[in-house]
Order: structure tokens, then C-alpha cells, then sequence
């Protein structure tokens, strides 16, 4: 079965067109490449392996994580169960692993285009998530914020 | 035999045709040889090796463009208003075109130079000048924006410009027109000779910001200055600027300033010049000017209305200025990439002198001087000269160097670009240009190291190469591979407004630097909205500030009340993606100034007039996602004294309501 998504992948890899080398604008970490073998699709495609919770959670990173919601994520997402652009944030943190929403958050494109989750998500919104360029530490931030959002102590 | 006749007759009607064809630039079947599309295709999603930054003339802009493709990239408002993206309409703009005449929406941008390190190019900026109401802007070459544009005082028009010495000390500004200049300027135009004066201003560039700033004015006698060239090397001290009129007509130009066999080439020792500056011996003199700077970080330009320039007069100092006598109402004035030689081009001539800098720096120490020209001295022509280059063609306008030393002259008359050796000036080849070429390009043709590769012409007269589009026809330039003896045209591109010189750039030193978006956390603008947490409606008197966001694919707010006839409704909007290629618009019914696109991360701001009462829309206007065309909002304009209360939402549906009164 690894065996076989992995060939998959290199298929869809090699039917793609070859990226002039110079486009890669974003030499960091927010636009890794597909893995070639995906171990726990719930996690979700991304830089982001392993997250590790803290309980209680830190009260620093959800006040950060707050702000980086009004200033860059708010437009789109409501803190309740609303969709508006996308989906409101409300249980986000119950139904989706921690690695998952930060790889969503940090390598979208991606994303979008070979997470079957997110691609059910898009179908649903009809508007592909915007790259906000935000960084993994600050993708952390969120998360704890949506913790607490999600009634987390 | 009146049959004879008549054969004799259509035989001299071929043969002078034949004749004619053969003296006219020869059709593109015969011009284009094989490999040329070959050598222009740059295939879909690949990129271009060059920029290619061209000066717009009348239409005041800068348009970039790829090399060898010739395709066209962008085009960046500089002098003129952009009503496509608001540049010169919006509140932060407007004061980029602020003069001491007020504010000047248009200019005549002819000359381009790019920032210099060392002679060579370094892609931070490229500087282009105003030719009508005088003045130096520069774009930065980050984010392909004009961010500081400085006017120039005590000039009448600045086309001797902005060329800039070989580490970018100073971009230079010499009058194209001598006025009257100082407390007496309501004068006869008839007394020229003794009232009107010629300025050079050298303009510092702050070597970190760029930051532009008026170092010093040169005065000169009354002539008409053209083009002009920094030394390098050897002749880095040094600056050159040609000069014609030395007649000193006042009117019919055309024929009252082409008497004399020979005009100048004004050699500036602008070292020397530093020195008497920091020794004191500037004048400072009342000049109105406006300086006009973008920050970045705000997105505002600020006029500052500056107040005084420092001024040397070379007739007093003896030692700063030189006249080298140059044939024929000399235009180009181009240094080679070795600083040794100087290569004037009189337009009415049918030579090229090629001066040498080491004999001119000779004639200087002997005092080899046929005399004196408003108080400076005359260089003695054979003292200064290298050599001519003889029977070129017929009118040469400017020059510029490969990096195997070999020179490129534009003749404007014969329609031709010759290529010659610079040490042994004889003539390697020529080549028909499309037609009456003014200024042509070499990459890094005017620097210490010139990448070379291509030679492109600039034409005036484009007639049968395009399609008609009535009178009024495209302008154009041409590509040419100069990497072998021959030069081999490749291709025909047009241009936008009228190109007159131009520069070009390895992609490789701007590329890397290009900017992508603006970060919001750093946005400084006072009326930004950073996140729609804060986006919201405020009443100050008569003025409605409307602090709004944008992103894919909502307005907020998309709904506002409370608004009268007689109020300015200002509407800063702040575009919140974080992504590059992500422009928001915003446009609303009945604006009479323009519309204005909105970066990512950035804030721009709309004053709208409402002159009657009703519900108007507003909307983006760059098309950004699949429900752009739901990106859309109302404002309700009430009348004057109405008292309907000021309101803004998004997302909230209300009770139908029964009426505004």
C-alpha cells in the first residue's frame, strides 16, 4: 500500500510541469513539496510532524494567536460555528489534529491541492484559502488560541 | 522610335527604381536573416535575461519590458497620473507631483539611468528626468515604484539628464533652455547674451536610501545643454555635457543656433567642484523647489517646499569648467567603458570626434586654450582630439560600447546604426534601423562593463512596420544580435508613449529583490485598517473617513448609512492578503478621479464627492477570485442636514426597513 501511494505520488509529480527553478519565491518552510510517502494522512502535507499540547495551555501564545486571528485570519473565519468565507472555528481543534490545522495554516497551496480533507473543505467554500504567510511559530500561536476558543483550559 | 522611345523611358524608370530601392533600407524579407525567431522565442513560463527599462517621452511613464522577447512587463506611472491604478489620484500619491507651479500631472520623461557601483550596474534604482517643468525622480527597483521625485530650480527645461557618475554620488540636471534666472527674471527675451544663464545641479544620492538631495548648482553662460556623460576611471572626477547654440539665438533656432561650425563639449571637474564646496565657496540663493518622497511604510508622499540651493560660479573659480569645441550642434556626449575616450555627436555633422581624456587633462596643464567662452576656457579642438571617425553616415546622435571595444552610433538622417572600433575608429559594419533611430541601447552600453549581446533602436518614424491604427501610429524599437562581426536585426517590438533612451539590465541583478507583498504587521499607515476588527466609519465634520479591508472576497464595511451631500468621504482601503499577486481594486460610482489598486498589506486611499442623494456602489475592480463579482458594497448618501445616522455593517441582514426619513 506505501508502496503504491508512493508511486502515485511520483506520477503526479512527473505529470507536472517543471517549475522554472527561480520561482521558488518562498524559500522557507511555508511551501514544503508533497512527501513522497504521506505516514498518517490526518496530519495533514507540511513541514509540521509533531505538535506537542500543554495543558494548561500557555496564555502567551493565546494572546499572540489572538491577535494574528484579527489581523489576518477574521475576515474569513468566525470564532462560531458560522461559515462565511470559510468555516467558523468553533470545534476546529476536536476535529482536526494539531499537525493538520497548522499544515493548513502554513503550506496552503499544497494543501489545496493534495490533502483530500482540505480539497472536500474547498469544494464546500468555493474559495481556496489565501497563503497569509504566516510562519509555523505563529501558526503555534493560532492553534493554542483556537484551544482556548474551543473552551480548553 | 516613338516606341524606342518609350522602352528607353520605362528602362531609366526601373533602373532609378532600382536605384532608390537600393538606397532605402532594404524590406524585413531581406533584413531578417535565418535563426533569428529562434533567438527572440522565449517560451512560455520561461523568463527573459534582460529588463529592458525604456523612457516613455510624452507620456511621462517608464515602460519595462524582457530582452530579447521585447515583451511588455509593466508600465510605471513617474510624471504622469495612472488613473489604472490610481497613482497621482490617490491621497498618498498626489504629492509626488507636487512643483513649485503646483501640481503638474504630466511630464516629458526622457533619459534613464540606472545606479552604478563601481561603473557596473547594481540594480537598486533607476533615476529619469523631466524634461518640461524640470525635475529627477527616482524608481526603486524593489517594487518598481516611483518613490521620491526632486525639482530642479533656476532651469528652463531638463533634458541634460540624469545621467549619474560611476558609484552614484550624483545624478546630474543641466537646462535644456537658458532663462533669466535669479531676482531679475522680467526681462526682453532680446537680451539673452547678457541676462539668461545655464545651470548644471549635481544631485546626491544617499548611497543607503537614495534619497535624493540638490548638492550644487554650476552656473554657466546662456547655452542650450543636451545630453550628457559621467567619466569613469580615469575620468571619474569628471563629467561631460554637450552643449549647442552657443550662438546664444533666442528665436528661429532651427537656423540661428546651427551658424557656427563647432559647439561645446563641457568638461565639469566635479571632484574639484566637492572641493570648493566643502571649502565654502558656494553661494547660497533663494530657489523655490518641491521635494517629493514615498514612505514605504506608510504609503505617504510628502512635498516639503525647500527654500534655498547652493551655487558655484566656474567663472570665478577658473578651475572647475572647460569648454572642448565639438562640430555641428553636438547632441551625444558618451564616455567609453574605459573612461579614456569621449565621443561627441554633432547632429548636423558627418564625422564623429572622439576626444581623449589624458589630452584633454595635457591641454588643461599647458594651458592650451584658444580662448575664453563666457569666462571659461576653450580647450583648443586638436589638443583634446583622439581622432575622427570619418564619413560615418549622415547625422550621428549617440553612442554606446559593447564589452569587446567596439562603439554603436545611432544616425538619425541615414537611419542606420554603425558599429566602429574605438582604438582604431574605422567603421566594422552598419545596419538599417526601421526607421530614423534616435537614442539605441546596448546592455550596460554606458557603464565600465557592458554586458553587450544586443544593440536595440529606438525609432521616431514607424510608417509601414505595423499594422495602421490610424494617423496616429505605434512607436517601436528593434532588437539586433550584435554577438558576431555582422550586427543581425531579430525582431520589431512597439513600444508605449514615444521612447527616447532606455537602458538594459541582467534579470539576474533585479529579480532576486523583487518585492511580493507588503507585510501587514508593518503597515504604518495612519488610516490603516489591520484586520476588519478595526475596520469601521468616522465623521469629522464634513469629512467621512472610512477605514475599510479587503480580501478575496469581501468589502468590509459593504454597507453605510449616514452619509450627506457636501461631505468628502475619504475611503482608505487596506488590502489584508498576504500573498503575492493578490491586488485588490476599489472603485465607486461617480468618482471623478480615478480608481485604486491596493496591494497586499497595503493601504490606499479614494476621496469621493457625492453630488447627490441616492445608494451608490462601490466594488474591486481586479479581478481576484471566483466571486469577484460579489465583492461589492453600498453607501447611502442622504441630504445635506438630513438626520440620518451614521452606519456601517457587513454580514448583517437587517428587518426590511421602512424608509431612510
Amino acid at each position: 500500500m506505501k508502496l503504491f501511494i508512493f508511486l502515485l505520488v511520483l506520477l503526479s509529480v512527473s505529470c507536472a510541469p517543471d517549475k522554472p527553478k527561480t520561482t521558488e519565491e518562498y524559500p522557507d518552510l511555508t511551501k514544503s513539496a508533497p512527501e513522497a510517502v504521506i505516514t498518517d494522512p490526518t496530519k495533514g502535507i507540511g513541514a509540521v510532524k509533531n505538535v506537542t499540547l500543554k495543558t494548561p495551555i500557555e496564555q502567551e501564545r493565546v494572546s499572540r494567536g489572538l491577535a494574528i486571528y484579527e489581523m489576518k485570519c477574521s475576515a474569513c473565519h468566525k470564532l462560531d460555528e458560522t461559515r462565511i468565507v470559510g468555516p467558523g472555528w468553533k470545534g476546529v481543534t476536536k476535529s482536526r489534529k494539531p499537525e493538520w490545522i497548522m499544515n493548513m495554516i502554513t503550506n496552503v497551496e499544497v494543501m489545496l491541492d493534495n490533502d483530500a480533507e482540505a480539497q472536500k473543505l474547498l469544494e464546500l467554500c468555493l474559495t481556496r484559502m489565501p497563503n497569509q504567510n504566516v510562519s509555523i511559530g505563529d501558526a503555534r500561536d493560532i492553534l493554542e488560541f483556537m484551544r482556548k476558543n474551543d473552551g480548553e483550559k | 522610335m516613338k516606341i524606342l522611345t518609350r522602352h528607353a523611358l520605362t528602362l531609366a524608370i526601373i533602373g532609378l527604381g532600382t536605384a532608390m530601392f537600393s538606397c532605402a533600407p532594404k524590406g524585413p524579407k531581406e533584413a531578417v536573416t535565418g535563426g533569428a525567431a529562434s533567438k527572440v522565442y522565449v517560451a512560455p513560463g520561461q523568463y527573459d535575461e534582460f529588463y529592458n527599462i525604456v523612457s516613455g517621452g510624452f507620456n511621462g511613464q517608464i515602460g519595462i519590458y524582457g530582452l530579447p522577447s521585447g515583451r511588455l512587463f509593466r508600465i510605471i506611472p513617474v510624471f504622469s497620473q495612472f488613473p489604472e491604478n490610481g497613482y497621482g489620484y490617490s491621497e498618498e500619491s498626489k504629492p509626488m507631483l507636487n512643483t513649485s507651479h503646483g501640481y503638474v500631472p504630466w511630464d516629458d520623461l526622457h533619459h534613464i539611468a540606472l545606479s552604478v557601483t563601481n561603473g557596473t550596474h547594481d540594480g537598486r534604482w533607476a533615476f529619469a528626468n523631466a524634461n518640461n517643468t524640470p525635475r529627477v525622480a527616482r524608481v526603486d527597483l524593489k517594487t518598481f515604484h516611483t518613490t521620491e521625485i526632486i525639482e530642479l530650480p533656476n532651469s528652463g527645461g531638463n533634458h541634460s539628464s540624469p545621467f549619474i557618475t560611476e558609484n552614484s554620488e550624483y545624478v546630474v540636471a543641466g537646462t535644456r533652455f537658458s532663462i533669466p534666472i535669479g531676482d531679475k527674471t522680467d526681462v526682453p527675451i532680446s537680451s539673452y547674451k547678457q541676462n539668461f544663464k545655464g545651470t548644471i545641479s549635481f544631485i546626491s544620492v544617499d548611497k543607503t536610501s537614495g534619497n535624493m538631495n540638490i548638492a550644487f548648482q554650476l552656473l554657466t553662460p546662456g547655452v542650450n545643454f543636451d545630453l550628457a556623460r559621467a567619466g569613469k576611471g580615469p575620468s571619474g572626477g569628471w563629467f561631460f555635457f554637450s552643449c549647442y547654440n552657443t550662438e546664444q539665438a533666442y528665436t528661429l533656432l532651427e537656423v540661428n543656433a546651427s551658424q557656427k561650425d563647432k559647439d561645446f563639449i563641457m568638461a565639469v571637474n566635479w571632484k574639484k567642484a566637492e572641493e570648493y564646496i566643502k571649502a565654502g565657496k558656494g553661494k547660497k540663493v533663494k530657489a523655490k523647489y518641491a521635494h517629493n518622497v514615498l514612505d514605504e511604510k506608510t504609503s505617504m508622499t510628502t512635498s516639503t517646499m525647500m527654500e534655498e540651493v547652493l551655487q558655484l560660479d566656474p567663472t570665478e573659480l577658473k578651475d572647475v569648467v572647460y569648454f572642448i569645441p565639438c562640430p555641428k550642434s553636438p547632441h551625444g556626449c558618451d564616455t567609453d567603458p574605459t573612461g579614456e575616450f569621449i565621443v561627441g555627436s554633432g547632429k548636423l555633422a558627418a564625422l564623429i570626434p572622439v576626444f581623449s581624456f589624458t589630452k584633454i587633462q595635457q591641454a588643461i596643464a599647458n594651458n592650451d586654450f584658444e580662448g575664453e567662452f563666457g569666462g571659461i576656457p576653450v580647450i583648443k579642438y586638436e589638443s583634446a582630439l583622439q581622432g575622427e571617425v570619418k564619413k560615418p553616415g549622415l547625422g550621428p546622435l549617440h553612442t554606446e560600447f559593447d564589452d569587446a571595444g567596439n562603439a554603436y552610433t545611432s544616425f538619425f538622417v541615414s537611419s542606420e546604426i554603425v558599429k566602429w572600433n574605438v582604438k582604431t575608429l574605422e567603421v566594422i559594419d552598419r545596419i538599417p534601423t526601421y526607421y530614423s533611430i534616435g537614442h539605441l541601447c546596448v546592455p550596460g552600453g554606458p557603464t565600465a562593463k557592458p554586458w553587450g549581446k544586443y544593440v536595440i533602436a529606438y525609432n521616431k518614424i514607424t510608417k509601414d512596420r505595423y499594422l495602421p491604427t490610424g494617423p496616429e501610429l505605434t512607436q517601436s524599437a528593434q532588437l539586433y544580435d550584435i554577438s558576431g562581426e555582422k550586427m543581425q536585426l531579430l525582431l520589431d517590438f512597439p513600444t508605449v508613449g514615444e521612447p527616447h533612451y532606455a537602458e538594459a539590465i541582467p534579470a539576474s541583478l533585479i529579480q532576486p529583490n523583487s518585492v511580493k507583498f507588503y507585510k501587514i504587521e508593518e503597515n504604518a499607515h495612519p488610516y490603516a485598517a489591520k484586520g476588519e476588527k478595526e475596520a469601521r466609519v468616522e465623521r469629522k465634520g464634513n469629512q467621512v473617513h472610512v477605514y475599510m479591508t479587503a480580501i478575496r472576497s469581501h468589502l468590509t464595511p459593504d454597507n453605510i448609512e449616514g452619509v450627506k451631500v457636501g461631505d468628502d468621504v475619504y475611503f482608505h482601503v487596506t488590502n489584508l492578503e498576504q500573498d503575492w499577486d493578490v491586488p485588490h481594486g476599489f472603485a465607486i460610482k461617480g468618482a471623478s478621479n480615478a480608481e485604486i489598486l491596493v496591494m497586499p498589506g497595503e493601504t490606499q486611499t479614494l476621496k469621493w464627492k457625492p453630488l447627490s442623494t441616492g445608494v451608490f456602489p462601490f466594488y474591486c475592480t481586479d479581478f481576484c477570485s471566483a466571486l469577484h463579482q460579489e465583492m461589492q458594497g453600498y453607501i447611502r448618501v442622504s441630504p445635506a442636514g438630513s438626520g440620518v445616522p451614521l452606519k456601517f455593517s457587513t454580514g448583517k441582514v437587517e428587518t426590511e426597513a421602512t424608509g431612510g426619513n
